[in-house]
């Protein structure tokens, strides 16, 4: 269905269900670890599960603290199996990076939808 | 970004997990922010210490680094959440000294400095004017880019710790000149009489020169320990972790006004008050060293409170590097404050221990301390040396 290139920030190949939201993330305090579950109240996601999507959102904001919170979800598989931003900035890079999740930046994420079929490889995405 | 051979060799992992991993953390930064080549530094801070911040998950990390990481220069930490030595005294729960004292060990077999302190320029690490260094901690990374003239970016925990095992950090943002030049020219139009006060100025600043770089003119004089608490409050409430003073800070002379212009008036100061200070009379809580009080403070407190009483019910707590404390023990200053019914609080403070729901209201002298004390749900009075210690003793504020 189309193909978009970005900016690598931690290197993969993984392949999933896009979940999209046009809201900045806070990992620290806005998703809980232990179920993958987003708690922040009036975001719109919250009471969905990232749990094993490629999230696809446009940056990250809050407490650096957020970096663990990535790293501490990967290790109780309740991560994202890949995320994309439109601009990423400090702690999701970051957070990605400690705990070895594909990750790219610089993409277009409103051409994604939730639900789409995509393929991460490098700074390469394919939509099906 | 380039790298060297050297940097290349780090990076596919040839120094193990630790610095490859935080090779790839000050190359993605250095990618993201427009770097084109890491720079060695001469120090590093490292913030993240407190459990109640860090969780299992910061605790895990740093584990995993901790197995093969080693620090590569001089590298000192922000404080813990608890006094190490002293925490049951400090009501703090058994559970959460175990998991503090893990991270602290952690950090212990990286080669880093447990100095738990927010100001690591009063203990040994102190950058000279123009030396790169990576450091975290909002109120000394302000502190070493404007007191000292030193170049250090606003790092977070991770990156700080990237930037130790490495010895470098990559070259963007305050380590470039030209990122480093005023944009607004804030005019102090009023005279200070007390600590606070200067607390208050940074909040004024900070509100009026949100993510900007001030050169301030008007102050004719001041004091380590006035700086020392201006640094906290103005990158606290808004300001980018760098400012200038005519006259006292170094660099000063080499920068020109800046066009748009600020007034900071006796009404401006006066907000500050209002907006810090809540309607309050009781105090059951004192809180003094937000940053860490030095030995000159310290001396201050005691001849306060010499041959006074702290009021049941109302705790003071002496926030202290235990390298500064170790001074005081020596001087008789510890017995005179504890026999007064003070506490002291070393490797710890008010901003990270885990305080929520345990004081009403707080009194201090710092700007800092109130916005985390907020966040703690405390209602805060901020004022001088004097009335805090006068609270402790009353139990009441300007009584």
């Amino acid at each position: 269905m189309g193909q978009l290139k970005g900016r690598i920030i931690y290197k993969g190949k993984v392949e999933g269900e896009a979940l999209v939201t046009s809201m900045p993330i806070s990992f620290y305090g806005g998703v809980d670890p232990n179920t993958g579950t987003v708690i922040e109240k009036g975001h719109e996601l919250e009471g969905v599960s990232i749990k094993d999507k490629i999230l696809v959102f446009p940056q990250g904001k809050g407490s650096t603290v957020g970096s663990y919170t990535l790293y501490r979800m990967k290790r109780n598989n309740t991560a994202p199996i890949g995320m994309i931003n439109k601009e990423t900035e400090t702690i999701v890079a970051v957070g990605a990076i400690i705990s070895e999740i594909p990750f790219i930046d610089k993409i277009d994420v409103s051409k994604i939808k939730t639900g789409n079929r995509i393929l991460i490889e490098n700074n390469n995405i394919d939509i099906f | 970004m380039e790298l060297t051979k050297q940097e290349q060799a780090m990076l596919n992992g040839e120094e193990g997990y630790a610095v490859r991993k935080s090779l790839e953390i000050l190359v993605a930064l250095g990618e993201i922010f427009g770097a084109k080549n890491l720079i060695d530094v001469g120090s590093v801070q490292v913030s993240g210490v407190s459990y109640h911040n860090l969780g299992d998950a910061g605790l895990e990390f740093l584990d995993s680094l901790a197995k093969d990481g080693k620090v590569k220069v001089l590298t000192t930490l922000n404080p813990a959440g608890m006094d190490l030595e002293n925490w049951r005294q400090l009501g703090i729960t058994a559970e959460f000294a175990e998991k503090q004292n893990l991270v602290i060990d952690a950090f212990q077999r990286m080669g880093i400095l447990v100095s738990c302190t927010c100001t690591p320029y009063l203990i040994g690490n102190l950058p000279l004017y123009s030396e790169h260094v990576a450091w975290s901690e909002s109120s000394a990374v302000t502190f070493a880019n404007s007191v000292l003239g030193a170049r250090t970016n606003r790092e977070g925990g991770p990156s700080a710790l990237a930037a130790a095992f490495v010895g470098k950090t990559p070259c963007y943002g305050l380590h470039l000149n030209e990122n480093r030049v005023p944009d607004v020219h804030v005019k102090v139009e009023t005279e200070f009489s007390k600590l606070s006060d200067w607390g208050a100025l940074g909040y004024a600043i900070g509100k009026k020169a949100e993510n900007k770089i001030p050169y301030i003119t008007g102050i004719k004089t001041a004091q380590l320990d006035e700086l020392k608490s201006f640094c906290a409050s103005t990158v606290t409430y808004g300001t980018k972790p760098l400012f200038y003073i005519k006259n006292i800070t170094p660099g000063s002379d080499q920068q020109t006004l800046p066009k748009e212009t600020v007034t900071i008036e006796v009404s401006d100061i006066k907000n500050a008050y209002d907006s810090i200070n809540d309607n309050i009379d009781e105090i059951d809580f004192v809180c003094v060293g937000c940053p860490h009080c030095s030995i000159k403070e310290i001396q201050e407190i005691v001849n306060l409170i010499q041959g006074k009483k702290v009021k049941e019910g109302t705790e003071l707590w002496v926030a202290t590097s235990r390298t500064v404390k170790q001074l005081a023990d020596k001087r008789g200053y510890t017995v005179t404050i504890e026999t007064a019914g003070g506490k002291f609080a070393c490797d710890t403070c008010m901003a990270v221990a885990p305080l929520e729901g345990r004081f009403k209201a707080l009194a201090t002298t710092s700007a800092k301390g109130c916005f985390y004390s907020r966040q703690n749900l405390m209602k805060t009075k901020m004022g001088s040396m004097k009335e805090c210690i006068e609270a402790a003793v009353s139990g009441k504020w300007g009584n």
